[in-house]
């Protein structure tokens, strides 16, 4: 049976508009997440991640960001035009968001209960009584200790781990159909890293939710994704089921980053690391954005704009003049 | 909780002490004799050897002090020697006119201040935005006594809307028991009273109002733009919470802390300093008596009049510092 798609985003892009111009942090991404499934958008940092997420919740500071192109499908309905009050209903509600920032993303003067029950407060009928009832239920659901006591605790007491557990707790709260989580873990220590990652795999089992896992550790989308996009400077490059990628990468960012994973069984001390740095976003304007970096570029990679190929395993696509049949190579 | 306020109320003795210590010697900072002085060129020896006696002057410094701070614990603010009347019984009214005035002014000022720094900032960059800030601007700029002038030029002579002197019409007394008199008024049923004393209230406290008005409003305005920058307010957005609860909710209650600094320093500012209006407008209060009080080189009036206006900023002082705990729960513990 195949599943409903949940969201759909086709050619999205989102640019800041600041002094020095616009900057197009998102280019033209597209990719998709269906019931019950875990994809991973994985990307070093700066390659806008957090801002197609944003983009997704309709949380784009602006100005200076703007969605100029694309479309972003809930269930088929187009979000990019969707109302204010349209997004308010969806937000917390059908879609909701974890940040990467969890010492930060809590309000300081509410206690945490307050700030549990406020989005089950404002999407569903329910009494100050039940929802604190629901918010212990989810509480224990993430594995928070004395979920009763911590209600009335306010986010200095609580520790960098508890907090985002708080987070997941609250994005839980009305029961989304697709949960963002926008690198719930990079801020964490290794062993709270390893629990939530855990939780999270749970949370999809049990409640069949969608997951969009935004990380830029290929670890993290071994240990818990179904399908994976990659994106460098603000677009897709490769996107297949997890297992291919390990297996099969085809894109030289990928392979890149697949070799600089931390392997236990190596006994090698020094990392792999892919030489320079993501480009800014808008800094390159012609040809392949992995160009400056990649060790297999030739000609054409700094004329042209590679497309997504198809690559012969099926749903596996790449951005790169490699697999073009047709093209010229070399 | 309790015991930052214990903390905070014992940190008030030293600064009190130094206050009293400080108000106490202005009589030996005044060069030559302070009884001379009071008394003019042409006194008698015996009325000054009168007045040294009066004033203890010929007592040892320490003894003059505790005799002193002895007198102001039992709320003995001295003798005038203008009037010869208690300095505590003649103050307490005029410095309950003043309280009056800028509790009115203060009131207007934060209430329209403070939104209009949370309209400015919610709507940043606009039109509004830039109204709101070249309000705010001439606000501080404009000298009060000139707005005063304006006011009473256009509200009282111009148009007769409004009374432009004194805190009543003369004809109909108030029966002091506050001496808040639309408090008193309103405890005694005498509404058209009531509605006398307020209209006598607008003009001042409306003159009074305007820079801290805009001061707060300033403030207001940056650290609304600060917070509703901050994470926490995305997440309170990405919960689907309306765009007003955001902004009175979550990021006013955290904008609000340097507001609150900025209220006491002007309320206490208006309870000490707002000689010139209440000459303007005919105001019976602090700043009119310890102006006179100056006039009439009456120093146990002067003294404890500054005395009095500096324990009110330290008290206004405590109460922001004790606002600060109710408002952020961080603050009691650390
Ligand atoms: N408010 C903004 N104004 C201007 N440019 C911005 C703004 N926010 C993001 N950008 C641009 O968008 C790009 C992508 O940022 P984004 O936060 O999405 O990266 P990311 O992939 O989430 O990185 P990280 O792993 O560090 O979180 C950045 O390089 C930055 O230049
Ligand atoms: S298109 Fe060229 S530069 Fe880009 S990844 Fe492929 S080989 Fe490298
Ligand atoms: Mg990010």
């Amino acid at each position: 049976m195949l599943k409903e798609y949940e969201l759909q985003v086709k050619g999205l892009r989102t640019s800041f508009f600041t002094d020095d111009g616009e900057v197009p942090a998102v280019d033209d991404v597209d990719f998709y997440v269906r019931e019950g499934e875990i994809l991973g958008i994985v990307g070093e940092s700066g390659c806008g991640k957090s801002v197609t997420s944003l983009s997704v919740m309709g949380l784009i500071p602006k100005p200076p960001g703007k969605i100029v192109g694309g479309e972003i499908l809930f269930k088929g309905e187009d979000l990019v035009h969707a109302s204010e009050k349209r997004m308010r209903k969806l937000r917390g509600n059908d879609i909701a968001m974890i940040f990467q920032e969890p010492m930060t993303s809590l309000n300081p003067l509410f206690t945490i209960g307050d700030q549990l029950v406020e989005a089950l407060l404002t999407h569903k009928k329910v009494n100050k009584k039940q929802a604190r009832q629901k918010a212990v239920e989810k509480m224990k659901l993430v594995g928070l200790p004395r979920a009763e006591e911590l209600l009335d605790d306010y986010p200095h007491q609580l520790s960098g781990g508890m907090r985002q557990r708080v987070m997941i707790a609250m994005a839980l709260m009305c029961d989304p159909k697709v949960l963002i989580a926008d690198e719930p873990t990079t801020a964490l220590d290794v062993t709270i890293q390893k629990q939530i990652l855990k939780l999270m795999r749970e949370l999809n089992k049990k409640l069949n939710m969608a997951i969009i896992m935004i990380t830029h550790d290929l670890g993290v989308v071994a240990e818990v994704c179904d399908r994976v996009t990659v994106m460098y400077s603000g677009k897709v490059v490769e996107e297949s089921d997890v297992k291919t990628i390990f297996k099969n990468p085809q894109h030289p960012y990928t392979k890149g980053l697949l070799a600089s994973i931390p392997d236990i069984r190596d006994k090698v001390d020094t990392l792999y690391s892919i030489p320079g740095n993501v480009p800014k976003p808008g800094s390159i304007k012609r040809g392949c954005r992995f160009a400056p970096r990649c060790q297999f570029a030739f000609d054409r990679c700094f004329e042209e704009d590679p497309e997504l190929y198809e690559v012969s395993e099926p749903n596996h696509l790449a951005r790169c003049f490699l697999l073009d049949e047709e093209g010229e190579q070399q | 909780m309790t015991a930052y306020i214990i903390r905070r109320i014992l940190m008030l003795f030293p600064v009190l002490f130094g206050m009293s210590v400080l108000v106490f010697s202005i009589i030996y900072l005044i060069p030559g004799n302070p009884a001379q002085i009071m008394l003019g060129q042409r006194a008698t020896p015996e009325a000054i050897a009168e007045v040294e006696k009066q004033l203890g002057l010929d007592q040892p410094f320490y003894i003059q002090y505790f005799d002193y701070v002895g007198n102001l614990l039992t709320g003995d603010l001295g003798t005038s020697i203008k009037t010869k009347g208690a300095v505590a019984a003649e103050l307490f009214p005029h410095l309950l006119a003043t309280v009056e005035l800028t509790i009115v002014a203060m009131t207007i000022a934060i209430f329209i201040g403070v939104n209009a720094g949370i309209i400015s900032a919610w709507l940043h960059n606009t039109i509004a935005d830039y109204a709101v800030m070249v309000f705010a601007l001439v606000g501080v700029s404009m000298p009060v006594f000139w707005l005063g002038l304006m006011e009473q030029y256009i509200f009282a002579v111009e148009l007769s809307w409004l009374p432009s002197t004194s805190r009543t019409n003369a004809l109909t007394d108030v029966n002091p028991i506050t001496h808040l008199y639309l408090i008193d008024t309103l405890i005694q049923g005498e509404y058209a009273q009531f509605k006398d004393v307020l209209r006598h209230i607008i003009l001042p406290s409306v003159a009074l109002a305007t820079i801290p008005m805009a001061i707060i409003a300033r403030i207001t305005r940056s650290s609304m733009l600060d917070v509703m920058k901050s994470d926490y307010i995305r997440t309170a957005r990405a919960k689907g919470v309306k765009g007003f609860i955001v902004v009175y909710k979550h990021s006013l209650r955290n904008a609000v802390i340097p507001v609150m600094t900025v209220i006491g320093l002007q309320a206490g500012l208006l309870l000490g300093g707002a000689i010139l209006t209440e000459t303007i407008f005919g105001w019976p209060g602090l700043g009119r008596y310890i102006y006179d009080a100056i006039q009439a080189r009456d120093y146990p009036v002067i003294q404890s009049g500054i005395l009095v206006v500096a324990t009110i900023f330290v008290f206004i002082n405590l109460i922001v510092d004790l606002l600060y705990a109710v408002v952020d729960p961080r603050i009691k513990y650390n």
